[in-house]
């Protein structure tokens, strides 16, 4: 039976709190658990993450509201705590690296089938495409930097093989800018989705901001400076399909609701009993919170936030593998590239258009992802060993 | 419990996974040309250009005092570049000093799930604790006397860090057994066995023939504790081994009567 987010009222705000050893689990196992635990772990950081950077934001710019944001933002901050330090220490950056591009290929796969909005749904194939090509490279990194096989993470769910190549995805920052939903005729599922994978890219930009200079070798710092600057254009991308006319509250609403949905899909399908109870706890956290900020919502905007929200929860994402979906929209797609905010052939494009022209000059060096990956297929065991049958 | 060398649900392979490893082999093709050498890869040249480029990664300190410097290259150095030796020094000093911490986080470990048959006993890894912190000392002292800094970082210190940072990873890890532990401090115990070696030749050259016995009995003491460890160390795989052999046989027993 669907969860209905208006009736249950989860555990109370003043009720979520943690001790230090609670926020740190035992970690989740790299070689055991499932490539999908791992991928819902890293999800939720990401939306953990999301929601503590809107709710700052917002604080700086409501006075009024500083309070109850500071009340739910530290539960959100803790909650982000004892989810991302599931992640267990035996796994290199670049591991975890091929992990969030896992992420960002499976989850977007699944929202942009789930999406009603056709527009928007080719918004998610196309950023699909690319982040499907950032997996290729960094495997073709993690292989010959590390000497170490990505499917050993990915384990089999997801292909790696070229996308659009990351040589050409660069863009203007003008060609990143997209058609927001219209928050008065926009289904649920479609402002739901935008959060997730705004909030997804988000926490991968500042993942590889953050790790890139860790690494030692120059391809490798030149590789994160490369993608993280794609990831920066899918933050801006994913950010401006979402209507900038919500209020304040609006959005804070909607944030919660979108931490809910997620933490449903992940409880949902989860197959580690100790992660599943984590998912559980997590998602009761958030209807609570949900409900604080329909108190404030249904007080100050004088409307009722049952209105906005989806009496019940809409289908999980599907956490499993999309390949048959990836590879038909890599045949039929990865010749795409933007205008604007259109979608368009890139022969299409002239070659002193904004983009070209922009791509011409940051990779006149060359493109790291087009060089680390020079010749690289893939194949079990990495490219050093013999090739396997199929069988 | 589970040990780590048990079977389980290990899901990393492409046979633990055969419906999807058979899609995802698809994506490979049957002919495609041997991987090329990794010197000879374009990322290659990248890493050329930038090597080409470098600066070192630091630089030794100078001594607390000019004076105090040139009076001691002169008189305790014999024509030697004093920085050679107290960068080398700075290594030694470092290794021992995080050595101490690597048997304190192995010691938490034994407390907490004791050792085996033919493994450590409290005392003896504990002994070793206690000589890699007068080693540390020892070469402390030396840095002193020769008119060096023993609180700064050299750049063989800093690199040497660098090198067993995994080691501390290996064994601070709570899911790590003893065994495990043991086996990442093989690797700083054999580094370490080598430190002194070149450690000794150094002081040699210097003329410090005073130290380079010192150094020398650390250095004995050192290749004890390397070969106590990857005893303990083997000791384990293979008890491990026997315990699973002994445990298939009982297995087998019933079914075959």
């Amino acid at each position: 039976m669907a969860l209905n987010i208006i009736d249950e009222k989860g555990t109370p705000l003043d009720q979520q709190r943690f001790t230090w050893r609670e926020l740190t689990p035992a970690p989740i196992s790299k070689l055991d658990d499932d490539a999908f635990t791992r991928v819902r772990v890293i999800l939720m950081n990401g939306i953990e993450q999301e929601a503590v950077r809107f709710q700052h934001a917002c604080a700086r710019m409501n006075k009024e509201l500083q309070g109850p944001l500071a009340r739910v933002r530290r539960v959100d901050h803790h909650q982000q705590t004892l989810v991302n330090w599931l992640l267990s220490p035996d796994e290199t950056p670049l591991e975890v690296t091929v992990a969030y591009e896992q992420v960002a290929i499976e989850v977007t796969a699944a929202v942009a089938q789930q999406e009603p909005d056709d527009y928007l749904a080719q918004v998610y194939r196309f950023g699909m495409l690319e982040d499907f090509d950032h997996l290729y490279r960094y495997s073709a990194l993690l292989d010959r930097v590390e000497g170490k096989d990505a499917n050993n993470i990915t384990q089999s769910y997801t292909d790696i093989t070229p996308g659009r190549p990351t040589e050409v995805e660069h863009r203007d920052p003008m060609d990143d800018l997209r058609h927001h939903y219209d928050r008065d005729t926009a289904a649920a599922i479609t402002k739901l989705n935008a959060l997730t994978i705004m909030a997804a890219e988000h926490q991968t930009r500042d993942y590889y901001m953050n790790v890139g200079p860790i690494f030692a070798d120059p391809v490798a710092r030149q590789l994160y400076a490369e993608i993280a600057s794609i990831e920066e254009q899918h933050v801006t991308q994913y950010e401006s399909i979402i209507d900038p006319g919500e209020s304040w509250l609006e959005k804070w609403l909607l944030h919660e609701a979108t931490e809910a949905y997620c933490y449903y899909s992940c409880m949902q399908q989860e197959d580690n009993p100790r992660i599943k109870a984590i998912w559980e706890r997590m998602l009761d956290y958030e209807l609570g919170q949900l409900h604080f900020v329909m108190d404030i919502y249904k007080d100050v905007e004088k409307r009722d936030p049952a209105d906005m929200l989806p009496r019940e929860i809409p289908e999980p994402i599907a956490f499993k593998s999309h390949r048959e979906f990836v590879r038909r929209v890599l045949s039929q797609e990865v010749g795409l590239t933007a205008r604007g905010a259109d979608f368009v052939q890139s022969q299409d494009i002239a070659p002193d258009e904004a983009s070209p022209q922009y791509r011409e000059y940051y990779n006149r060096d060359g493109s790291p992802s087009s060089i680390v990956a020079d010749g690289y297929i893939w194949q079990p065991g990495t490219e050093l060993a013999e090739r396997r049958a199929v069988h | 419990m589970t040990r780590p060398t048990d079977t389980g649900t290990n899901r990393t392979g492409l046979d633990t996974a055969p419906v999807q490893a058979r899609e995802i082999l698809q994506t490979v093709p049957e002919q495609h040309s041997e991987a090329v050498p990794g010197e000879q890869l374009e990322m290659a040249r990248i890493r050329q250009s930038y090597m080409q480029d470098a600066e070192v990664i630091g630089t030794v300190p100078p001594p607390a005092s000019m004076k105090g410097a040139a009076t001691t290259a002169k008189e305790m150095l014999k024509g030697n570049k004093p920085s050679v030796f107290i960068d080398k020094l700075g290594e030694r000093l470092a290794f021992e000093r995080s050595g101490v911490r690597l048997y304190d986080a192995v010691l938490t470990k034994f407390d907490t799930v004791g050792s085996w048959d033919g493994g450590p006993s409290r005392e003896e890894l504990n002994h070793i604790r206690d000589e890699e912190l007068a080693h540390f000392k020892m070469v402390t002292d030396a840095m002193e006397r020769l008119g060096a800094d023993p609180t700064s970082m050299t750049p063989s210190a800093d690199l040497a860090a660098v090198e067993s940072a995994g080691v501390m990873q290996a064994i601070t890890d709570p899911r790590t057994s003893l065994p495990e532990a043991l086996h990442a401090l093989l690797i700083a115990e054999r580094a370490d066995v080598d430190g002194w070696s070149m450690l000794i030749d150094l002081a040699e050259n210097a003329g410090q023939t005073g130290l380079a016995d010192d150094f020398r009995k650390a250095h004995q003491r050192e290749e004890e504790h390397a070969r106590k460890v990857k005893n303990w160390v083997a000791g384990a795989i293979s008890g491990d081994m026997a315990r699973q052999l002994s445990g298939e046989q009982e297995q087998r027993s019933p079914r075959s009567s």
